[in-house]
Parts: structure tokens; sequence; C-alpha cells
């Protein structure tokens, strides 16, 4: 690409950032059926990008893809402009995604820290550490409690079992968590779903404050209340591929219902 | 309470913090509270003080110790397992089985002592991890896999030892039997491997983050997988682990009864899970400790050991075993119908 061409459409290039992470003709065919036909993707820095579709749209098909559960047949991702591709979800962890479940994937015996931690745990400096293999507990307890106070879960003691909290801030741990480890952005996968309306508030919250820490989120739900009262923009997909992109203020609840069933062209 | 994002008055601080500074008196392990089987056994104790002068000896305490000492170490390997959601009913017989072989090794064969023992804790470690494979590999439930090695494991005891005892065992073997005098009290130093294995065990589960991966991988696998934690490795490590332990007991076994016997510790494998169970260590996998399990050994230690010095008879020691067990897992249940 020239510079004169770049520096010719000036008011293209400060319009076009570059995209958190974004994906170009996406295919994924199990046998005879085609799960993802050439489907796009784009997550802008620091937004909050709700991914909707009716069952069977080959939406969870997209996300696992974008998460590494799901290798791609075609296409091509990128995060912050550079090509990447995954293997496993081990890869999309390295290159800095996490992933929320909806069925609130946290042991629940173990206590908070315990959760936040898990997998990542903190030893000790020195030999007590390297040889001892001796945990940091209070470190841990300690970063926990201020990254939980920073997100305002109102936890104090992060020693209490996960299985002694209710389901929002069960969810809020998950949540947390993510958004902890995650260097470039955190896709939740219907983070509701199975909370009540309080608690789904709650983890709304939560996530537009993650949101305010710049981190970027995809989000997948089928609560067309809870994607227009959190969503920078509305992803639709239908038929294996993106139909449109619309945002909150450009389209009423009922035109993106009617884009993601078809009834309304895109 | 405070579980809302909006800051709420909290009118009960109080009351937590003094449930938590009382619970401290006894730490939480794992998820589980040692009050109880702590309780139980000091009831255990003081009955028996009162009901028998030689009970509270220096001299008694320690043969209790030494009593525990070969079930003690198998509900190590038992509970490692249990914690991950699985059971071991072979335990027993890979103990039994290492024991021979060291035996017979040392003795017929005229191996080298520490290379029979060493040749002996390997194949015992062995069979852990075939167990370990096939519950990972073929994905058969935990039970079933080590029913099957108990057979498995048995009937090559017996073939291999042509189902006769090995007598005149070198003292190498033996001496895990011996003891040192501490004061007047007779220590031997299989229960002090046995508390050292204990001791390492704890160790392990609540101060490294392998044993955090035990328990999140025994309290909810999918989420220990999601977490990058290599559950099937982890879960294969456990059981070679296991199996080690179960060596070791074969070791201890020798020293306490001086033969190689094929026909040993055919309920040990019940036992080491009666010791679990009373510990309060939850059979679905992810909560508990070994502390507890030690615990437990010693309720039914105490048990045996002042009922026989009451002059009851031994048939009814395991009667009371029995309804310990229930009485156990009931008290448990209902702790935590209340904790909810």
């Amino acid at each position: 690409m020239s510079e004169a061409k770049d520096s010719g459409a000036v008011s293209e290039t400060t319009e076009k950032v570059t995209p958190a992470m974004e994906a170009r003709g996406l295919v994924k065919r199990y046998g005879a059926v085609t799960a993802m036909d050439g489907a796009d993707f784009e997550l802008l820095p620091g937004e909050i990008l709700a991914v909707i579709g009716d069952n069977g749209a080959g939406k969870s098909t997209l996300i696992k893809t974008l998460a590494g559960v799901v290798v791609p047949d075609e296409g091509e991702m990128r995060i912050d402009g550079e090509v990447v591709s995954f293997h496993t979800p081990m890869d999309a962890r390295r290159l800095g995604i996490e992933t929320v479940y909806q069925d609130l994937a946290v042991a629940e015996a173990l206590d908070i820290a315990s959760n936040l931690y898990l997998g990542r745990e903190l030893r000790r400096p020195g030999p007590l550490g390297s040889v001892l293999r001796l945990l940091d507990k209070p470190k841990m307890r300690g970063e926990a409690t201020k990254y939980m106070a920073e997100l305002k879960i109102g936890i104090r003691s992060m020693t209490q079992a996960v299985e002694t909290l209710s389901g929002g801030q069960r969810q809020g741990v998950a949540v947390a968590r993510s958004s902890a480890w995650a260097r470039k952005l955190v896709i939740m996968d219907e983070p509701t779903a199975a909370l009540g309306v309080r608690e789904s508030g709650m983890v709304l919250e939560l996530i537009s404050r993650i949101r305010e820490r710049g981190m970027p989120v995809i989000l997948i739900s089928h609560n067309m209340p809870h994607v227009f009262e959190i969503a920078d923009r509305i992803h639709i997909h239908r038929l294996g591929r993106r139909v449109a992109v619309v945002t909150p203020k450009s389209h009423t609840m009922p035109e993106v219902v009617a884009i993601m069933t078809g009834a309304m062209a895109a | 309470m405070a579980n809302t994002v909006t800051p709420a008055p909290q009118p009960a601080p109080a009351a937590a913090q003094r449930r938590t500074s009382l619970s401290g008196l006894v730490e939480q392990l794992g998820g589980v509270s040692t009050l109880g089987p702590v309780v139980a056994l000091a009831i255990a104790v003081i009955v028996f003080t009162l009901l028998s002068a030689r009970f509270m000896t220096p001299g008694n305490l320690s043969a209790i110790v030494e009593q525990v000492m070969v079930v003690g170490t198998l509900a190590v390997g038992q509970t490692l397992i249990i914690l991950t959601a699985g059971i071991d009913l072979s335990n027993g017989a890979i103990m039994v089985f290492s024991s021979i072989l060291m035996a017979k090794l040392a003795t017929l064969q005229g191996v080298p002592v520490p290379l029979a023992i060493l040749i002996g804790l390997i194949a015992a470690a062995a069979v852990g991890a075939v167990n370990g494979g096939l519950v990972t590999r073929l994905k058969l439930p935990p039970f079933i896999v080590t029913l099957g090695m108990l057979n498995i494991v048995l009937s090559i005891t017996l073939l291999y030892s042509h189902g006769a005892s090995v007598v005149k065992l070198p003292a190498g073997l033996l001496f895990f039997g011996r003891f040192f005098e501490l004061g007047s009290t007779r220590i031997t130093y299989g229960s002090i491997l046995m508390l050292l294995i204990f001791a390492v065990a704890w160790y392990a589960l609540t101060q490294t983050a392998w044993g955090k991966h035990v328990y999140a991988t025994g309290n909810n696998a999918e989420a220990a997988r999601r977490s990058g934690i290599r559950v099937n490795s982890l879960l294969l490590l456990v059981y070679t682990i296991a199996g080690l332990i179960y060596g070791i007991a074969g070791l201890l076994l020798l020293g306490r009864v001086t033969v190689g016997d094929p026909l040993a510790g055919a309920t040990s494998n019940l036992d080491s899970i009666t010791a679990v169970v009373i510990g309060g260590t939850s059979l679905f996998g992810g909560r508990g400790s070994v502390i507890n399990t030690l615990i437990g050994a010693l309720i039914v230690g105490v048990l045996r050991n002042g009922l026989t010095l009451v002059g009851i008879d031994a048939l009814y020691q395991t009667l009371a075993t029995g309804i310990l067990v229930i009485l156990a897992v009931a008290l448990d249940q209902l702790a935590r119908s209340r904790a909810r």
C-alpha cells in the first residue's frame, strides 16, 4: 500500500481503527452441513459487541472458532491486525483471549482466590517456590481482594468457598477471572442465562465495568433487553454468516429480531 | 450478603466474623471441617480413658498408632484418589502384591534388600499407573477399573506365591516393624514413616498448585480443564503416586506381620475407605483432607483398641465401625444441609 494513498484518505484512516479482533471468510463444514459459510467478524477496541443469531445460525461455531475450540476450514483471523491461528483453546488463551461460559465454570468447593488463580497459581519467590513449590497464598489473596474490589464485586473474604456465594456472585468470580487474565479480549457465552433478574443486572454492570477498563468484550446472548442495555454494536448472524452490524441506536429491538430471523432484509 | 454491586448496609458482619473465628479454631481443610472428626476422636478418647486405666498410657497410645500404620498409609493413597472423585478397591491387593514381591525377591531369589524394595515399590506404582491409564484413556469408571484390578492383582499374587507365605525375611525388610524407645514408650519406625507420608501428602495437597489442581479436578473436572489443567495427566499421576504409597504400605505390612502373607489385607481396601469416610472426606470428590483421614484412621484405631481393653468381643468392634461410618456420613450431610 502506497503512502500517498494512505495520506490521501485522511478521514478514512482516522475512522479505520485496527480492530481488536477480526475474521474474514470463515468456513466450517461438518460433513454435508456448513456451519459457517464465509463468516466475517469485527471487534473494535474497547467495545462491547453483542453477537446474536437464531438457533442453528452458526453463532456458536463462530464463537468457538474465535475461542480456539473449533478450527475453521477456511478463512483468516487477526488480532490487532496480525494474522493468528488457533488449534486449541490454550492457543487462544496464550494470545490473550479469555472465555466465560454460561454454566458457571468454577470449582465450587475451592475458595475465590484459588478459583481466580486456578491453573496460574503464584509461587513464593526463591527456593521455597522453585524447589518446594510453595504457593504464595497471601499474595494471591491480596491481589484477588484488590481486583474484586476494583470490579466492585461485593465479596470481602477471598477464602470463602465459591459455593457459599449466590449465582450472580459466582458468575462474577468467573467474569473477574477471565477479565483479569485476558490481555486482548473477553468472550462471554450467555453469561446471564442461568441467572435471575437482579443477578443478571449485577453481571451486566460488571461487564460494563470491564469495558471501562478498556477491555473489549464479545457478548453472546439470547436476551435482547440485555443486548440493548449494554452493547455498543450488535453483530447479527444468520445462515452461517454475518448479515448485519447494527447499534442499539440505529435499530429497534423488533427490527433486530426481524433481521435475525430473516423477516427483514439487513 | 453484600452481594449487590451497589453498597448496601451490612448488618451482619459481626456475626459472620464470630463464626469465622470460631471455625478458625479448627481449620477448614479442603472444604471440610476437621471439627466433627476431632470431636468424635476426643469423645472416644475420653470415654475409654474413663473406662480403662490402661488406655491413656504412652505405651497404649503408641500401640494404636502402630496398629493403624498400614491402613493409615493405604488411606493416604485412597484419599488422593477419592479427592479426584474416584475410588480404589485394589489398594489392599496392590499392597499385598508388593509385599510378596519384595519378600520373595529378597528371601528366595537372593536379591539385595534395597533392590527388592525398589522393585516392589516400582511394581506397585506401575499397577497404580495401569489403573490411572484405564480411567483416563478408556474412560472407565474407577470403581470398575479397580474392582477388576483387585481380582487381577490378587490372582497374580497367589499364582506368584503359590498361595504360600514367605517366611524368614531378612532384617532389612522388617525394619519398619522395629522400634526405638522414647522415654519408656516404644515408637516403631513404621509409625514415623506413616506420619511422614501424611505430612508430605498434606503439604502437596494444601500448599502447592498441584494440590489445588487435584481438588479442582475432583470438584469440577470441566472447570479444571477449562482452566488449562491437564486433567488426564494429573489423574494418571495421582493413581501412580497412590500405587507407590500402597507399595510403601506393603513394606510396612512386612514389618508389622514379619512374614509375606498372600492372604493378608483382604479387607484393607474397605478399611482404608472407612478411614477416609469417617474423616469426613466426600466420596464425590473435591472436598476433604488427609488430616481428616489421619483422624478417621485414629478413630477406628482407638475404637478397636478401647473396645478390646474394656473386654468387648472383636466381633462387636466391626459392628461399631459400621455404625460409625453411617453416622459420620449422616452427620456430614446434616451439617451441609444446615449450612445451605
